[in-house]
């Protein structure tokens, strides 16, 4: 197993990372028994996603991919947001072994958890 | 900075003396052992010296040291050859559930193939009850596998009482002795084993070789078929230059054995307290003394053992996560799981074993290293924040 450049850039240097002070959504994914858990927060204003920050207990490859995918929906309308999918996470970072593509899965269900909480928010 | 490696429990560098040793075989004596002439029988005289040494440590003859390619092969030729010789007096094997999973499988394998096999526990400093061997005896046990030495968290067992109930039992008894040959005794009589596995690269001598020692008269037969070679147990022409570097490396490791155990003892001591007191929420995994002198497992809460590993690797520090042999699996060390570590804190663990190229300097840039490292993860862990969101509401 070996993760590519890019996978280990964002393991290194992750973006977004923290907590988010009044976030619009929040998703939280997985459970510490498997190893991984992301929570993943995001700030929408209009129908754009203005922020995204995590927090992730994961390795290697969970960190890189809570980086990435906030990186990739900062900016995007809702409606685009929902159509990233754990393979364009995964090809973002330069592939990830199989063995860790679960930890792109992640970052797509905790993307989609945050997205369904802001509806929620939104219609309560 | 140079390169820390504290892996050691992985593999180990080959030493120097050991390079030369061999690379005069693989340069000057290419001979194949097996034949009459000089030059066959210059690498006929070199195998036997290897042999010689290794048979000295331990306290055997050399006819009972069968060369193999490694801790694997020993490990596999022992249970194998021997489910298969005795196969006509019983079905039951006894072994532990912390073995490494070159016996573990290989038991596995024999399961399907209709054999019975008891998987002890092991208490929560991961030693086994010997006591809980001799209850496991059953009228159709032909084989008992411990392991002398863990690889994971270094717990070292009591063989040598696991030893005489084999042996007032007549069975044979197979020790997994990967981690502590040449580094802790292992004179076989005073182990009372009837079989040892071994590997060379885990003392600083080159990969792909290792030993089984067969006792004289025990019942085993061969998984390999082809020449005379090794008593006919494990046919093929001798790796000359391997069996040659592991014989030296053994005399090096063996000569300093104590000496170094010390040394690993005092720095892993100092490693432990210096985590200890600049770490909080750790644990430490396995027993505070029957241990590896250079092992320590630790358990950091709130964080990933491989997040833990690529992060120490930005300060150049090699360290592991469990075993260097389950590193692509997922699922947490059976190891820890067997000494009652939860699959949450067994994700946490990271393993440090040190070895004869590490100083006390490595210790403190370790030192250096590790807070910081830890600190920063859980700087952005739910696990950890939840935690102290709970612990600020207790007040």
């Amino acid at each position: 197993m070996a993760y590519s450049a890019k996978v280990m850039e964002h393991f290194k240097s992750p973006r977004n990372v923290g907590e988010m002070a009044d976030p619009s959504g929040v998703g939280k994914v997985g459970n510490p028994v498997c190893g991984d858990i992301m929570e993943l927060y995001i700030k929408v204003e209009g129908d754009t996603i203005v922020d995204a920050k995590f927090q992730t207990f994961g390795c290697g490859a969970a960190i890189a991919t809570s980086s990435m995918v906030t990186e990739m929906v900062k900016g995007k309308k809702i409606d685009e947001a929902l159509t990233i999918s754990n393979a364009m996470v995964a090809e973002a970072l330069g592939g990830l072994p199989p063995i860790k593509m679960h930890c792109s899965v992640l970052a797509e269900e905790a993307l989609k958890s945050a997205i369904t909480d802001y509806y929620t928010k939104k219609s309560a | 900075m140079g390169r820390i490696y504290m892996d050691n429990n992985a593999t180990t560098p080959v030493r120097p003396e050991v390079a030369e040793a061999m690379m005069e075989m693989l340069k000057g004596c290419y001979g194949n052992p097996s034949t009459l002439y000089c030059i066959g029988q210059e690498a006929h005289v070199a195998l036997g010296h290897a042999r010689d040494i290794i048979a000295g440590i331990i306290g055997a003859t050399p006819d009972e040291v069968v060369f193999t390619s490694g801790g694997t092969e020993s490990d596999n030729l022992a249970i194998f050859g021997v489910a298969r010789a005795m196969k006509k007096k019983g079905n039951h094997i006894i072994t532990t559930k912390i073995e490494h999973h070159a016996v573990l499988n290989t038991c596995k394998a024999l399961e399907r193939e209709g054999w019975s096999v008891t998987y002890l526990p092991v208490d929560d400093q991961g030693i086994l009850d010997p006591a809980s061997v001799e209850r496991a005896i059953t009228d159709t046990t032909v084989l008992i596998s411990v392991m002398h030495a863990n690889n994971e968290i270094g717990t070292i067992q009591p063989i040598a009482e696991i030893g005489k109930i084999a042996k007032a039992r007549k069975i044979i008894f197979h020790t997994d002795a990967v981690q502590s040959f040449a580094k802790l005794p292992t004179n076989v009589d005073e182990l009372g084993v009837d079989l040892m596995s071994t590997s060379s690269h885990k003392i600083y001598g080159p990969k792909g070789v290792g030993f089984l020692y067969v006792r004289k008269g025990t019942k085993i037969l061969p998984m390999l078929f082809g020449g005379h070679q090794e008593r006919s147990l494990r046919p093929g022409t001798e790796n000359v230059p391997g069996i040659v570097g592991f014989g030296r490396a053994a005399e090096l490791m063996h000569a300093e054995a104590e000496e170094e155990e010390a040394r690993l003892r005092k720095m892993r001591d100092r490693l432990w307290e210096g985590i200890h007191a600049t770490v909080p929420h750790i644990r430490l995994h396995g027993h505070p003394e029957k241990r590896l002198a250079g092992t320590i497992n630790v358990g950091f809460e709130f964080v990933e053992g491989e997040s833990l590993i690529l992060r120490l690797d930005e300060y150049g520090i090699c360290v592991a996560s469990g075993s260097a042999c389950t590193s692509d699996v997922l699922e947490p060390s059976h190891v820890l799981s067997a000494i009652g570590i939860p699959p949450e804190g067994a994700h946490g663990a990271l393993r440090i074993s040190l070895g004869r190229e590490n100083t006390e300097d490595d210790v403190d840039r370790l030192l250096d290293a590790l807070p910081k490292v830890v600190e920063d993860l859980r700087s952005f862990s739910p696990l950890y924040k939840e935690y102290m969101r709970e612990k600020k509401a207790a007040g």
